[in-house]
């Protein structure tokens, strides 16, 4: 078929509000309780400048029914969560329907979660139909109703990524060895007071200064030298590190005695820009953006191995090293596996594995499409690689109970403890 | 030293054991404890304390149900399969698997080899309670399901996935007059192939075998079909004595490790846990009495008037409706007095049912009644209508809708929520506007109830009511029903009372209902006059919430469970013209009849055909697909075009013997599109092509051994069954590239493949061992880039040595013939659609993927729609017609872009419509139905969609599509009216 300005368009759409550059003014913006760690640091900033942003946490079983009534119940579990708790927030009274507008990611791949914007349209258009839907997204969708990026902004974000990163990995380091309760929580409420300062100051760039700060704030708490069984979180982005998501996974391995070890959002970031220049690679699907990506790989990549190096000199396990993920995914699956989170998932389960974490949550939602491949795909190659890998894969809906997940879970505790038992054992001989 | 005690509480059991100091077995015991968890793990403690006397114990708690129990009572606890595992290496040390099969769980734990565990995901499916259920359908206990099972001579595919599906597969079974032996080992077998697809997902199961849990140990046949299907002999298949404890010995061994307690503080410790607060509960049905008797009265007011038939003198009308898994029957007067009603579960038998019911009319009356006019309905329409020779065989929608209106005039929305389907229709203006049944997932809510209340020991009636006065119905979700166990045992765990769970099942049903199957936004939606009917509404705690749910006041008639039968009767009543043709009671006194099955071998489908003779002579054949099942000749299949594409897809192999070899390609997934292009690819480039087998379900088994994720789509699960068939054909390499892009059409934003179309080829080298880099080459490429493409296809094929240049001829090749066979799909379709017109014929655009056209995928739809005399249509054969469109989701797959285009030109045509096809467990799908269907019903036109999945059954698929076109027909009508 041949490409045609002059074909003739029959147009479906419905009409709904657009975001537009006055509501910055007007309107206040709510967004999806995604990461808490990250998420925290950046509504502090753009608050600051000058947007009235508010993370959401509502997470009653009402969310969930919310979704379940306006989302189409077969699509993923996050669209149902994220609806569900955008409508719940709305019917709270708290905010006014005619000054609110609601916001989220959209990546623009080939899975069907860059479907969520026009889902959550639908589902407002039945109750609440002033409330703009905002995009924030890095690939030009959406141009009527996107959340303005200027590369000062894509800078602050991508720092906000790395500080929550190091945050949320050396609080779950400390947090399950501290001897004297909640020192950890004391630790991270510090950090964000040092984060804060940095914003504030324009000076967020300097990061060495202030992952110094967090690091000497977090080796300051007392931990005990008991060992621990580690699990690695990995799986879709949103039930990864989502509590509402994952009934609050994190939560759960730390009563069960386990030391969660959840890889770094800016892997995903990452993930992302590589991906773009491997599309140009495989493809030649070269665009305008495509040298920025590269760039912009580079640059974020030179971070990340420096903070790597302080985490060590620290004594801390550090973030994964992003070219270390890379070669870890060509021994399980192809980089051209990018959609949803693709080879990142086998490459983060391989990464854990050399790293000393060989018990594995692969979270889910019910159905996800990409990981049927990337996910529970690719776990019988990496038992093959690493013996003792020992990986549950969960899959989180509006319905699964939580016994049924946590039996799982349990399930593959047990044969973490059994097989840390005998390694001791063999220590010992 | 204190002697050991392990306590498994399982879903649906109890099982206590006790071990000496020296860890031999001095007691177990095994009881049922409907739901009443506490008590039942109490009452065995007193019994081992009557036993054994006041000493101290070390005790572990082990079990789904356990986990609460222990957690509240400060119990050790150990996970249930870690306590199998535990025992296994005590008394089994040579064991290399094991496979135990719960009341609600299954598990597999790999001993040797890489020693793994696995439990049943989500999907319950093919375990106890799915026995249990199967048994229940059939009216049996599984004690005599076990033991026809025995006697079976042939075994039918029944879906193994979840409890509903399976039934959905029975039912017609039943419905046909298949043999219960037969039927009994179907389900053994349909259990196994859960077992070994879900949970062994890719490994095999071999080498000495344990098999462990209540099922396994009771039931002979399920042995059996375990052994058969992993080819174990005596040897290699174990059945410990102790199996159904197995667990709880288990946790006793397990308890060695763990502080003794004295048995009274074990005890006292049980008794003291308390419900907790964890289990979201709602308000009770019923503020009071008052209410309750309000309520009833109100609803009074919808019966019927009666008639005595012993006195009645006069002409009657005589409604069948002979559903899934009930038969109902009305005879009503020509003023429309209830003459004779009943309502029985088919048990199998329900020709029985009618000729016995027939008899007893005939009696009664005693020869001052004539039948003067009989319709039939349902599922078992056609089998009831030759057998009874009635005047009328009738779609369900329509007869339901007679019904309704004769209640309500101005009736605007019907819900009927039957046995295991739930029906919605939409009125508008007199005519039904919009049908909704439910997806094969979500049905079998009505009996779930009714095997739920077995489970609890209780007759349904009486399980239902408890739940009126329940005082905090507990919110159970609302999904398919098996997803419901779970959370039903979620409460239990939590120490919910039997009341809650019953209202709590109630208020699931109905919110499974409105949410998931008529996908109301509001209640508001649904319309002002409400008719509620179905055989579960006559329930009242159901009914109650439905009220409570919609917030509005409903019509449920007397007859709610006999709406389609009395519908059928009043069809009777205003059509008949002239004599009735049915059953003489003279007739009825010889009648009796016979029934064989046999498998066609008329062509591919291998339908089983079930055969019923009637003692007139008189033959009914059904469970074919195609006229020649009943030996009829085969209708012409020229305007299927469904058909013609999948013939025409082999067209595009020339069938040259390379001299460089031969290549794999396997019949799957995006093959069905991309065929051409390859096989001109390869034949131009010097190797011999050799396609896959064609997809049957048989292929599928052949492959299921390397499925990994259970919950994938069919046309994925089957690619597995291909690739199994190419190696066994020794080709030199099997070719499968991963496209992350298809190619570019120019009219959506993007041109992803699906994640699953683009990467598949990954999961099968991951997951199949004789899968290597050198037989099977899968090399990323974007056939929209000519250069990389080409670089990417020399590279992959580097031991061939090809030059660029041939690379390129050979895709110049490859592209002519998918272009060829682009253009003749297209010529087909106006072809099609000329001849259609020129007939008269219907036109339907049956609208999925390219791989929909795969007969074992779609189960024959095409076929269905041409014997219904329906011209078919594909997607792809019109969405060059249809103008581009912008839509409200993001357009980025080439499929779907085609789909949305199709739906616009059907917008514009309104002699075509539009039935689009679904495989179960596509996600992008979710996407692509809702805005398909805004499209259509924006411009005032119906959507159909159809759901398909490894299910065979095409009852549910025809009843769809009759009323689709009753409603085209009643819509056609109208706007003649109009003009």
């Amino acid at each position: 078929m041949k490409e045609n300005k002059n074909v003739p368009v029959a147009d479906f759409r419905d009409t709904y509000p657009k975001f537009t550059p006055e509501m910055k003014h007007t309107h206040k913006i709510l967004i999806p309780d995604m990461l808490p760690f990250h998420f925290g640091i950046i509504v502090d900033f753009l608050r600051k400048d000058g947007w009235d942003i508010e993370v959401l946490h509502n997470d009653s079983r009402a969310v969930i029914d919310e979704g379940l009534k306006h989302v189409h119940n077969d699509t993923c579990y996050p669209a149902l969560c994220v609806t569900g708790q955008f409508i719940d927030a709305l019917k709270s009274g708290k905010y006014d329907p005619e000054h609110t507008a609601v916001m989220i990611t959209q990546s623009g791949g080939g899975c069907r979660a860059s479907n969520y914007i026009p889902l959550i349209r639908k589902a407002l258009k039945a109750e609440f139909p002033k409330v703009p839907v905002i995009s924030l997204n890095f690939a030009g969708l959406e141009k009527d109703s996107g959340f303005p990026v200027t590369l000062k902004m894509i800078l602050k974000l991508a720092f906000a990524v790395f500080y929550g990163d190091v945050l949320m990995s050396l609080y779950n380091q400390c947090k399950p060895y501290e001897l004297e309760a909640g020192a950890s929580d004391a630790a991270r409420e510090d950090c964000l007071k040092v984060i804060r300062e940095a914003f504030d100051k324009n000076k967020y760039r300097s990061y060495k200064k202030w992952t110094k700060a967090l690091l000497q704030r977090f080796s300051a708490v007392r931990r005990s030298t008991e060992k621990k069984i580690k699990v690695g979180i990995v799986g879709e982005i949103y039930v990864k590190y989502s509590p509402l998501g994952n009934s609050h996974l994190e939560d759960f391995l730390l009563s069960e005695g386990c030391e969660p070890v959840v890889p770094a959002l800016m892997d995903y970031v990452m993930y992302c820009a590589v991906n773009n220049v491997n599309d140009a690679k495989l493809y030649n699907k070269k665009n305008a953006s495509t040298p920025l990506f590269a760039l912009a790989y580079k640059y974020l990549y030179g971070v990340q191995k420096k903070i790597i190096r302080m985490m060590k000199e620290y004594g801390f396990e550090p973030l994964h090293d992003f070219e270390h993920l890379r070669r870890c995914a060509d021994k399980v699956i192809n980089q051209g596996v990018k959609m949803g989170e693709g080879w990142l998932i086998p490459a983060e389960m391989a990464a854990l594995a050399e790293t000393g974490t060989d018990n594995i949550v692969c979270a889910q939602p019910f159905g996800c499409l990409p990981n049927h491949i990337a996910g529970k795909g690719t776990i019988r190659t990496l038992k093959q690689m690493y013996e003792h890998e020992n990986i549950v894969a969960v899959d989180y809906d509006p319905s699964a109970t939580k016994v049924n997940q946590e039996n799982r879970i349990k399930l593959m505790l047990a044969t973490a403890r059994e097989n840390m038992e005998q390694e001791e054992k063999a220590q010992k001989n | 030293m204190p002697k050991k005690m392990g306590i498994d509480v399982g879903s649906t059991t109890v099982k206590v054991t006790v071990l000496s100091e020296d860890l031999q077995v001095l007691y177990t015991s095994y009881e049922r404890h409907f739901a009443r968890v506490k008590e039942c793990v109490l009452n065995q403690l007193s019994i081992v304390e009557q036993k054994f006397g006041a000493q101290e114990f070390c005790v572990s708690v082990t079990g789904s149900a356990g986990l609460g129990l222990a957690e509240r009572a400060k119990l050790s606890f150990v996970q249930e399969v870690q306590a199998a595992f535990t025992a296994i290496r005590k008394y089994y040390p040579d064991a290399d698997a094991a496979v135990e099969l719960g009341g609600e769980d299954a598990k597999i734990i790999f001993i040797t080899g890489g020693t793994e565990q696995r439990m049943n995901g989500s999907c319950a499916g093919g375990t106890g309670a799915f026995i249990d259920q199967m048994a229940t359908l059939l009216n049996l206990t599984v004690d005599e399901m076990d033991k026809l099972s025995l006697q079976a001579e042939k075994v039918y595919p029944i879906a193994s996935r979840c409890g509903v599906f399976a039934k959905s597969d029975i039912q017609p079974l039943l419905n046909q007059g298949a043999k219960k032996e037969d039927i009994s080992a179907s389900i053994f077998q349909a259990v196994v192939d859960q077992t070994v697809s879900g949970l062994a997902q890719g490994r095999r199961i071999k080498g000495k075998v344990l098999f462990l849990g209540g099922p396994l140990y009771f039931i002979k046949g399920l042995r059996k079909a375990f052994c058969d299907t992993l080819h174990l002999d005596g040897e290699h298949a174990i059945f410990p004595e102790n199996a159904p404890c197995f667990m709880s010995i288990g946790a006793a061994l397990y308890s060695q490790n763990v502080e003794p307690l004295p048995l009274e503080e074990i005890i006292s410790r049980i008794s003291s846990v308390k419900e907790s607060d964890d289990i979201v509960t709602g308000e009770p049905l019923f503020a009071d009495r008052e209410g309750y008797e309000e309520f009833v009265s109100r609803h009074k007011a919808s019966d019927l008037a009666f008639a005595d038939i012993k006195e009645y003198k006069g002409d009657a009308y005589l409604g069948v409706d002979s559903g899934s898994t009930t038969t109902k029957l009305v005879l009503i007067t020509p003023d429309c007095r209830l003459l004779y009603q009943h309502y029985q579960s088919n048990n199998g038998q329900p020709l029985d049912i009618v000729a016995e019911r027939l008899r007893e009319i005939y009696a009664l009356s005693e020869g001052r009644l004539r039948i003067a006019g009989a319709a039939v309905t349902g599922y078992g329409e056609d089998m009831m209508k030759a057998a009874f020779k009635a005047d009328f065989g009738i779609v369900e929608t329509v007869a339901h809708f007679k019904a309704a209106v004769h209640f309500d005039p101005k009736v605007d929305f019907i819900i009927d929520i039957g046995g295991q389907d739930i029906k919605c229709f939409k009125i508008k203006n007199g005519a039904i506007d919009n049908i909704m049944l439910n997806e094969a997932c979500s049905s079998g809510c009505g009996s779930f109830i009714q095997t739920f209340a077995k489970a609890m020991g209780m007759e349904i009636d009486e399980f239902s009511k408890l739940g009126l006065f329940a005082k905090h119905p507990v919110e159970l979700g609302s999904r398919c029903t098996v997803f419901m166990n779970s959370s039903v045992k979620q409460a239990q765990k939590e120490g919910a009372s039997v009341e809650d769970i019953s209202a709590g099942l109630s208020s699931s049903i109905v919110k499974n209902a409105i949410y998931k199957v008529i996908r109301a936004k509001t209640p508001d939606e649904l319309g002002e006059h409400i008719l509620v009917q179905g055989g579960t509404f006559l329930n009242d705690a159901v009914l109650r919430c439905f009220e409570k749910e919609t917030g509005k006041r409903v019509v449920r008639p007397g007859i709610a469970g006999l709406m389609g039968a009395f519908g059928a009767a009043l069809y009777a009543k205003e059509n008949i013209r002239g004599e009735s043709t049915v059953i003489t009671e003279e007739e009825l006194k010889n009648f009796t009849y016979t029934s064989k099955s046999h498998t066609c071998k008329g062509c591919t489908s291998h339908c089983n055909v079930n055969v019923i003779g009637f003692s007139d002579g008189r033959k009914f054949i059904s469970g074919n697909k195609c006229e020649k099942g009943a030996g009829l000749k085969p209708h012409s299949d020229e305007l299927d075009m469904y058909n013609y594409k999948y013939e025409r897809l082999f067209q595009s192999v020339e069938g040259s013997k390379g001299k460089r070899g031969r290549v794999g390609l396997p019949l799957a997934l995006g093959f069905y599109e991309q065929l051409p292009l390859w096989a001109g690819f390869f034949e131009r480039c010097g190797f011999e092509v050799v396609l896959s087998e064609r997809s049957s379900r048989s292929l599928y088994f052949k492959g299921q051994h390397t499925v990994a994720s259970d919950t994938v789509c069919y046309p994925a699960k089957l690619t597995h069954g291909h690739i199994e068939s190419l190696l066994d054909a020794g080709v030199d390499f099997i070719f499968f590239p991963c496209e992350s892009y298809n190619l570019d059409e120019h009219d959506s934003v993007n041109h992803y493949n699906c994640p699953v179309v683009a990467y598949y080829p990954e999961l099968l080298k991951a997951n199949n061992e004789r899968l290597t880099n050198d037989n099977f080459i899968m090399p990323y490429l974007d056939l929209n880039d000519e250069k990389t493409a080409v670089r990417a296809l020399k590279n992959a094929l580097k031991r061939y040595k090809f030059s660029a240049a041939e690379i390129r001829a050979g895709l110049k090749e490859g592209f002519a013939r998918l272009n060829k066979f682009y253009a003749d799909v297209y010529a087909k379709g106006e072809e099609i659609l000329l001849k259609a017109r020129k007939e008269g014929k219907p036109v339907i655009v049956l609208a999925g993927r390219p791989y929909h056209v795969d007969p074992e995928i779609n189960h024959g739809i095409g076929k269905l729609l041409t014997s219904l005399g329906i011209a078919v249509l594909s997607e792809d054969s019109v969405f060059e017609k249809g103008k581009h469109v912008l839509v409200n989701v993001l357009n980025q797959w080439t499929y779907h872009a085609r789909l949305y285009r199709a739906a616009e030109y059907v917008t514009e045509h309104s002699d075509v419509n539009l039935v689009q096809l679904v495989s179960f467990g596509c996600g992008i799908d979710a996407i692509t139905t809702d805005e398909v269907r805004a499209m259509l019903e924006s411009r005032g036109r119906l959507y159909t969609q159809i759901k398909i999945d490894e299910i065979n059954n095409l009852g549910v698929v025809k009843i769809r599509l009759r009323s689709m076109l009753a409603a085209i027909e009643e819509q056609k009508r109208r706007s003649d009216e109009r003009k």
